[in-house]
């Protein structure tokens, strides 16, 4: 398959076929030869310790980073290959990030129209539909005027969120999106995660909330010094893990006080 | 604390000796000695100044009187010569800029080199360049004025504008970059939809600056040779400065109209700097 679908996913494959990826910065190998695949509808969390390189993953599946080793394939284009267009992927791959990355000097609407009229070539209208009804899918059709900086951290993702669903993307990439929260503001942003994973988004999600990941996760990943060190379903990597590393992990993001 | 509270003194009892000069009390007597000693400078000033001797050449009505007809030209002269710098200056430096931010090396070093060269000559060296160097070193004559003047002053001016760019451009959060591409954008979009409307409103400011330092500089011109219907404000104030008496009065009347410039553009940075900051703020 060579041609990105335009609409829906043609693939009968999965969603993301991720196989011997490697990543250095430098002289430092950060990720050492992963393998990950990701069907449609699936909900995969990633866990790990902090440097095990989670985002790096997540970041090198729509080529924010550049691999240097291995092949990773979107929606059945192999991104990895030098002559892709990776703009055009991108548009079918939604990405959430850590600090919201709003665009500041837009309005709400804005962030979420600038991107489907410049790229999708959707018309004022069109775009400006499809945003207002994404923003009141996150529960903020009242605040398109705002500017984002008038909004708390939380409606700020939530605007992201609502951003990156305006593109109607196929796959869905979250990088710790409640770890920059005020504790309060969490659950309104995992609530929106989880309708989502609800109506059937592909998402992969590098995460913190082992409950989340327990609840809405079909499958977890747990990653440590730059490889999958376990990757079943939620409940047993959570629950029952298999690995020593991931019960060491476990027990002090689950007991940190040691009880 | 029972036992602590019989040898601490009580709130509110401090020693006699400390409570004679509250803080309050001894910060109005620190300000009000400040005005006294401004009183006594100035009026140390004015009983030295001569004051008959001011008024004749300093604020002479006669001298002043005598230059105006030539002003309006000059002021003008002054107005486009710094306009004309200021256009070469943003275009050279927006290209400086973009090299120092280049991923090609040689491009960097290029620019870093340009730049630190104009910003460590005095301005004055590039204007007489611009008169002697360049017709004899290239064999070309530049004929318009305002184009020399316009290269020269550019030419500096377009070092410091390359900086005031680069962190502008460089101000703008890397994560909104990333964001932009992961919509699907592509790197020159993003550049001018997400990075340079931010980076411009960033650098507004310090930029109505870089503007009045061209200003100034543009007294500078008079050093390529002008003829008299270019002479700018500083030129046709040293001539008059030369030929009439009324002392100093020519150079208070320029000093006056360089003001007059300046004065509003400073207003206008502040004004500015002081409404992206509240935006960001906000
Ligand atoms: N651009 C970069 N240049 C150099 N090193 C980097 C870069 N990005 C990440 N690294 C390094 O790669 C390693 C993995 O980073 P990564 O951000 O993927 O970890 P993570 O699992 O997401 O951690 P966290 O939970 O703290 O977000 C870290 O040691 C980090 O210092
Ligand atoms: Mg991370």
């Amino acid at each position: 398959m060579t041609t990105p679908a335009t609409t829906t996913p043609a693939t009968t494959g999965p969603v993301v076929r991720i196989a011997g990826l490697r990543k250095a910065f430098g002289e430092r190998e950060v990720l050492t030869g992963i393998d990950l695949d990701v069907h449609a509808g699936e909900v995969v969390c990633v866990i790990g310790p902090s440097g095990s390189g989670k985002s790096t993953l997540l970041r090198c599946v729509n080529l924010l980073e550049q691999p240097t080793g291995g092949t990773v394939e979107v929606l059945g284009v192999e991104v990895t290959d030098p002559d892709v267009d990776i703009d055009r992927v991108r548009t079918h791959v939604g990405m959430v990030f850590q600090q919201f990355n709003l665009f500041a000097h837009r309005t709400v609407l804005d962030n979420c129209t600038i991107a489907q009229r410049q790229v999708l070539k959707r018309s004022r209208d069109e775009a400006e539909r499809i945003a207002r009804a994404n923003l009141a899918r996150v529960g903020l059709a009242d605040r398109a005027d705002a500017h984002p900086g008038q909004l708390s951290g939380g409606q700020q993702q939530r605007v992201a969120i609502a951003r990156a669903l305006s593109m109607d993307p196929q796959l869905m990439l979250f990088d710790e999106p409640t770890s920059a929260l005020d504790p309060e503001l969490v659950g309104d942003v995992l609530a929106v995660m989880r309708d989502l994973a609800d109506a059937g988004m592909t998402m992969i999600v590098v995460t913190h909330e082992m409950a989340f990941a327990r609840d809405v996760g079909d499958r977890v990943v747990f990653m440590d010094g730059g490889v999958v060190v376990e990757d079943g379903p939620a409940d047993q990597v959570i629950g029952a893990p298999r690995e020593e590393r991931t019960q060491a992990f476990l027990q002090r993001v689950l007991h940190p006080t040691g009880a | 604390m029972a036992a602590t509270s019989t040898t601490a003194p009580a709130p509110g009892t401090l020693p006699a000796s400390r409570r004679r000069w509250s803080p309050r009390k001894r910060a109005r007597a620190f300000r009000a000695a400040q005005y006294g000693l401004l009183v006594l400078v100035l009026a140390a000033v004015a009983a030295a100044v001569d004051w008959e001797n001011v008024g004749t050449n300093f604020f002479n009505v006669e001298a002043a009187r005598a230059m105006l007809p030539q002003l309006p030209t000059a002021f003008r002269n002054t107005l486009t010569y710094t306009v004309a710098g200021f256009a070469v200056g943003l275009s050279l430096g927006t290209v400086l800029a973009l090299m120092r931010l280049s991923a090609v090396g040689l491009y960097r070093w290029i620019a870093t080199v340009y730049i630190e060269f104009f910003r460590g000559i005095p301005a004055l060296l590039v204007v007489i360049s611009f008169g002697y160097a360049v017709p004899i070193a290239f064999g070309v004559n530049i004929g318009s004025v305002t184009t020399k003047a316009a290269l020269a002053l550019g030419l500096v001016s377009a070092a410091y504008i390359a900086e005031t760019l680069r962190a502008g451009i460089q101000a703008v959060p890397r994560g909104q970059v990333e964001a932009a591409r992961s919509l699907g954008m592509s790197h020159g979009r993003t550049l001018r939809t997400v990075v340079v409307p931010q980076a411009f409103r960033i650098v507004l400011p310090p930029m109505t600056n870089e503007f009045i330092l061209l200003t100034k500089d543009t007294s500078l011109v008079f050093l390529l040779g002008l003829a008299v219907s270019q002479y700018d404000l500083t030129k046709i104030g040293r001539d008059a400065l030369n030929s009439a008496a009324g002392g100093l009065t020519p150079l208070f009347l320029i000093g006056a109209c360089y003001l007059l410039i300046t004065l509003p553009l400073g207003q206008l940075a502040r004004y500015l700097e002081k409404r992206t900051g509240a935006r960001s703020r906000s």
